[in-house]
């Protein structure tokens, strides 16, 4: 069985910014087929992998899902040798100046965003945070092979490599949400020795970042009975000790609000309770922020679920998440779908929760 | 191809109230397409063709209204109040003309501010429409209206309202009319109330479920005195969409777009555009997922009563649609 | 810069030596009053020099290479090893670590970064709040050291302590004719001084000092240059080239140095008025041998030569900086070719120099 950090390091060696899944999906592609019975890619990119249930011909089906897409930056010109950026998924201007970044040209360049010094910014705007407007990426190279090599769009990647750290933790960019990835890749490794009634389909979807694209469309082309979205959420630490962040390294959470069934819910309550793996419950009152939002909606609609890995410094080239918590979200997924009884859905309702 | 603009920036359609432009359309492309319907929102859907070998099922989206004005209140003195249809900038009212879909025009006015700093706000502006009181004002409640003002031929600049998106219909229209010999089924759609949230496109796209979605729109341009840092420019041909405020544009789709393009000797752009979106955003997360992009023509102040343009670069838009359209579409997978 | 030194010993022949020399001493950490990594390099790198090599009470290295003669012209050339960082100053529980500044950084620089901490190099990283937890108006807000910790990962406590130094962790690389890492202020110079050493010529004593604390004060370059006591002295630095386009793409009337212009001679900083006859001597090695070079833009600054200069009763000083830009952050670019005519345009300036330039009056 493959070493799932090894997995991950190489995940996360790979771009695949949002709407631009495609080197990411490759190597899932490659690593899930032993493991599937099936694979096929969507429309907008999304990678279907079903491994089919031992019941019967008319076999209930459960879709989970983790975007494999990632946050990054693109080229919007170039003055110079410098080229001017926007942001791709939700970045925070104020760590991008020192960032080392790969920019997607014709050929990859390395590269870092620089701050100009406050000289060099409109009058009254120095000392304070620089807006992504006025930040540059410098590729080291003289204009005229950077006019050659890169053009409007190219994409940019953040360049930290991923590193691991004390106490079974992992720190890179990606890892939302490649954390997931992994985490549903753990679940297939486990079901390959348990036996489950229902089909069961892993969708790496697309473009969540940006407009949730790949959870609006791939329910409506499975039609599945059950989706579950397995996401990063915050973990505690410096800045974040709301009570609406959970402690790294000590187990998942499971979602509960508008964007979960409560059944779905309590299942897996009771399911992580019964396998002794630890969880904290994740009061999402609103949007989930995550594709279960999406899917939940889908056509006719689906109950839905939220299975959520915490992190730190969430949409920074230094996120930072335990391993054990993706085995763990791994184990009970997998668990979970070998308990699935083929009756389930009639057994579910809101009430009585 | 001007005399068609005209036609159509000068006719009213604020959203949800597209009926007269929709009758324009109607007029202009019956002897060209082999379907015509409206839907139940009010798109206007026109088929050319259908697939024949490799062709596709395309749908093409440009939409027929336009931002506008809705009466709220008439105040005793027979001042019209009005809340929005759609993105109106009140910076761009006051001194403003506008037209009713009943034919009653009148100018915008504003309340004298507190200080020259203070921001113009809807709560501000008022319509005027020459009424002595409230019983006199030939406006009621809930009426709609938009700006109003004649076209401005400057040559190879046109300057008018509405031009976002009269001007993706007028190059729909044109496009629908050039276009001789397609592998593809195509779906011409004029649609509805894009301006409040692509509501037409989308109903359209489950209707249509294709295979492939292409907007036409306009885009802002940086080309203007401390404009926004923008890479897009009057006159340098029409822009091909990597991504907007709700859209990252199929990147198969750009790579076919600029490739066709560059073999045409069409010159082309490529937009990257901060804020706003287009059709082709509701398109893309249709059903099970299109491949979406957009063709956009570049526009200064839009949204404004004189939106900008630059002739050549519609026509441009054109010819690059025409191509585009009568040949095979090969979506190259490593692009994506 | 191939050949033989007097001394037989082979000048550097390729690139590839120079840049694993550079790759080598730009990963290495060294913040402030903790140069000891960079040290070991140096004086691993002496070993083949014919140079007589101490350590000083600070930790300088100071190496002298004889001359052939009597009473020869005694030139001090300096680089300074250290390098800006972090030191830890309180633990906090699960691995957290609070921190402040070594040397001048720039606090917008820190969120988002990994570092390495201590003398083991533990891998640890900079944080940031999740965009999705910020306001639009908290995120106008610059982020203080205050809210900042260095994070080891769950288990870190135990692998750190109060008062251990912290470096950005950037590894070098190369980008077409560029350098791409940390610290190149002033591994350039030390990299540079580590050839002059290695290539001496015979007629003067070369006295090198490889310098502490600069970064900080220039506190290593002071007591330096009292023992060594120099004629004449020479700081290799980096300096930042700000050569950026300005917001409206304006002329840059403040770029400092620019990249690609070759060695940046100083004039003026806010430490040192360079010696007049040094600038002089200088530009005309550089054009006699065709060598590129500027001028430093005269500004606010300094170098070792801010404390060499008034030591015992005065000594001629000048910087010579490679151009570098982006100093004091997680990344410098520079220029190969900026740091090999840098290096030229002393050894030039070495082997021409005689105690004729001192006689005229200043």
């Amino acid at each position: 069985m493959m070493e799932i950090s090894q997995f991950l390091i190489k995940m996360l060696s790979l771009p695949g910014l949002s709407g631009y899944e495609a080197p990411i999906r490759d190597l899932l592609m490659e690593t899930w087929r032993p493991l599937t019975d099936d694979l096929n890619i969507s429309r907008l990119g999304s990678l279907h992998a079903l491994h089919r249930g031992a019941g019967l011909d008319s076999r209930p089906c459960l879709l989970i899902s983790a975007h494999m897409d990632a946050i990054g930056l693109m080229v919007t010109g170039i003055v110079n040798e410098f080229l001017r950026i926007t942001e791709i998924g939700g970045v925070d201007d104020r760590i991008l100046p020192g960032q080392r970044v790969v920019v997607h040209g014709r050929r990859d360049l390395p590269g870092v965003v620089v701050k100009p010094p406050d000289f060099l910014l409109p009058p009254g705007k120095g000392g304070q945070t620089v807006a992504r407007e006025y930040l540059l990426v410098d590729v080291g190279l003289l204009p005229a092979e950077v006019n050659q090599v890169v053009r409007l769009g190219d994409l940019v990647s953040f360049g930290q490599e991923p590193f691991e750290l004390s106490g079974e933790a992992l720190a890179g960019h990606s890892l939302d949400n490649r954390a997931s990835v992994a985490a549903l890749t753990v679940c297939l490794q486990e079901l390959q020795h348990l036996k489950h009634q229902w089909d069961v389909w892993l969708v790496a979807t697309t473009q969540e970042e940006e407009t949730l694209g790949g959870a609006f469309t791939s329910p409506f082309e499975i039609q599945p009975d059950i989706v579950i979205a397995v996401d990063v959420t915050f973990a505690k630490g410096p800045g974040v000790n709301e009570h609406t962040a959970y402690p790294l390294g000590k187990g998942n959470t499971l979602g509960w609000g508008p964007n979960i069934h409560p059944a779905l819910f309590h299942t897996f309550k009771d399911l992580a309770e019964r396998l002794e793996i630890p969880y904290s419950m994740e009061a999402m009152p609103r949007h989930s922020g995550t594709d279960a939002y999406a899917m939940q909606v889908v056509a006719g609609g689906a109950p839905s679920m939220v299975v959520g890995i915490p992190l730190r410094y969430m949409h920074t080239p230094v996120e930072m998440v335990s391993l054990k918590d993706i085995q763990r979200a791994g184990r009970i997924l997998a668990e979970f779908i070998a308990r699935l009884e083929p009756d389930f859905l009639n057994k579910i309702t809101w009430e009585d929760h | 191809m001007k005399n068609l603009i005209k036609k159509l920036v000068e006719s009213i359609g604020p959203s949800g109230y597209e009926s007269d432009v929709r009758r324009l359309v109607q007029e202009e492309i019956t002897d060209f397409a082999d379907e015509l319907r409206t839907d139940a929102m009010g798109s206007l859907i026109a088929r050319k063709g259908t697939k024949k070998g490799n062709g596709m099922r395309i749908m093409l989206s440009a939409h027929l209204d336009e931002i506008g004005l809705v009466a709220s209140h008439i105040d005793e003195k027979g001042f019209i109040r009005f809340s929005t249809l759609g993105g109106v900038y009140p910076r761009n009212c006051p001194g403003g003309r506008v037209r009713f879909m009943s034919g009653v025009e009148g100018v915008i006015g504003v309340e004298r501010l507190e200080s020259s700093e203070h921001n113009i706000t809807i709560e501000h502006l008022y319509i005027d429409v020459g009424a002595a009181n409230r019983e006199d004002c030939p406006v009621k409640i809930g009426e709609v209206a938009a700006f109003h003002r004649p076209m401005l031929d400057l040559g190879n600049r046109i300057a008018a309202k509405s031009i976002d998106d009269r001007i993706g219909v007028a190059i729909l229209i044109e496009t629908l009319r050039q276009i001789k010999e397609s592998p593809h089924e195509l779906y011409f759609v004029f649609s509805v109330q894009e301006e409040v949230g692509l509501r037409g496109a989308g109903t359209a796209a489950y209707a249509l479920d294709p295979e492939l979605g292409l907007a036409v729109d306009v885009t802002l341009t940086g080309d203007t005195p401390k404009g926004p840092k923008m890479e897009v420019s009057l006159g340098k041909g029409p822009a091909i969409k990597i991504r907007d405020g709700r859209m990252l544009s199929d990147p198969r789709l750009i790579q076919h777009l600029v490739q066709a393009a560059q073999n045409a000797g069409l010159p082309y752009q490529l937009e990257i555009l901060e804020g706003g979106t287009t059709d082709a955003s509701a398109i893309q997360i249709s059903r099970a997922g299109v491949p979406a992009g957009c063709i956009s023509v570049p526009c200064r102040y839009v949204h404004s009563p004189s939106e900008m343009v630059d002739y050549n670069d519609v026509q441009n838009a054109v010819k690059l649609l025409v191509n585009v359209l009568s040949n095979p579409i090969q979506l190259d997978k490593s692009a994506a | 810069m191939t050949g033989q030194s007097q001394d037989g010993s082979q000048l550097l022949k390729t690139d590839a030596d120079q840049i694993n020399l550079l790759e080598k001493l730009s990963n290495a950490c060294a913040v402030s009053g903790d140069e000891g990594e960079v040290r070991t390099i140096v004086l691993e790198a002496l070993k083949s020099a014919r140079a007589e090599v101490r350590v000083d009470a600070l930790g300088n290295v100071l190496a002298v290479c004889k001359a052939a003669g009597e009473n020869p012209l005694r030139v001090l050339l300096t680089a300074h090893m250290d390098e800006i960082g972090f030191m830890l100053t309180d633990k906090e529980d699960g691995g957290l670590f609070r921190f402040d500044l070594v040397g001048g950084i720039d606090a917008r620089y820190l969120p988002g970064k990994p570092v390495w901490v201590g003398k083991n190099r533990v891998p640890g990283v900079i944080g940031a709040k999740p965009i999705h937890l910020t306001t639009q108006d908290e995120r106008k807000k610059t982020i203080s050291l205050d809210n900042l910790r260095i994070d080891l990962g769950p288990a870190g406590s135990e692998l750190a302590k109060v008062g251990d130094r912290a470096a950005f962790a950037t590894a070098f690389q190369q980008a077409g004719p560029s350098l791409m890492g940390k610290a190149l202020d002033d591994r350039l110079g030390v990299a540079a001084l580590i050839e002059l050493v290695r290539h001496a010529p015979a007629h003067i004593e070369l006295q090198a000092a490889f310098t502490v604390q600069e970064e900080v004060g220039a506190r290593g370059a002071r007591v330096a240059a009292y023992t060594l006591n120099p004629d004449v002295a020479f700081a290799i630095d980096s300096t930042p080239a700000h050569d950026l386009p300005g917001w409206d793409e304006t002329e840059n009337a403040h770029y400092n140095s620019r990249l690609g212009g070759g060695p940046a001679i100083y004039i003026a900083d806010s430490g040192t008025i360079s010696d007049p006859r040094l600038v002089q001597f200088l530009v005309q090695t550089a054009e006699k041998h065709h060598l590129p070079y500027q001028f430093r833009q005269p500004g606010a600054g300094g170098t070792d030569a801010s404390q060499i200069h008034k030591q015992r009763q005065g000594i001629p000083s000048v910087s010579v900086s490679t151009p570098g830009r982006y100093a004091h952050t997680p990344v410098m670019i520079a220029r190969l070719e900026d740091w090999q005519n840098t290096l030229a345009l002393l050894q030039a300036a070495l082997q021409a120099i005689s105690p004729d330039i001192l006689t005229t009056s200043r």
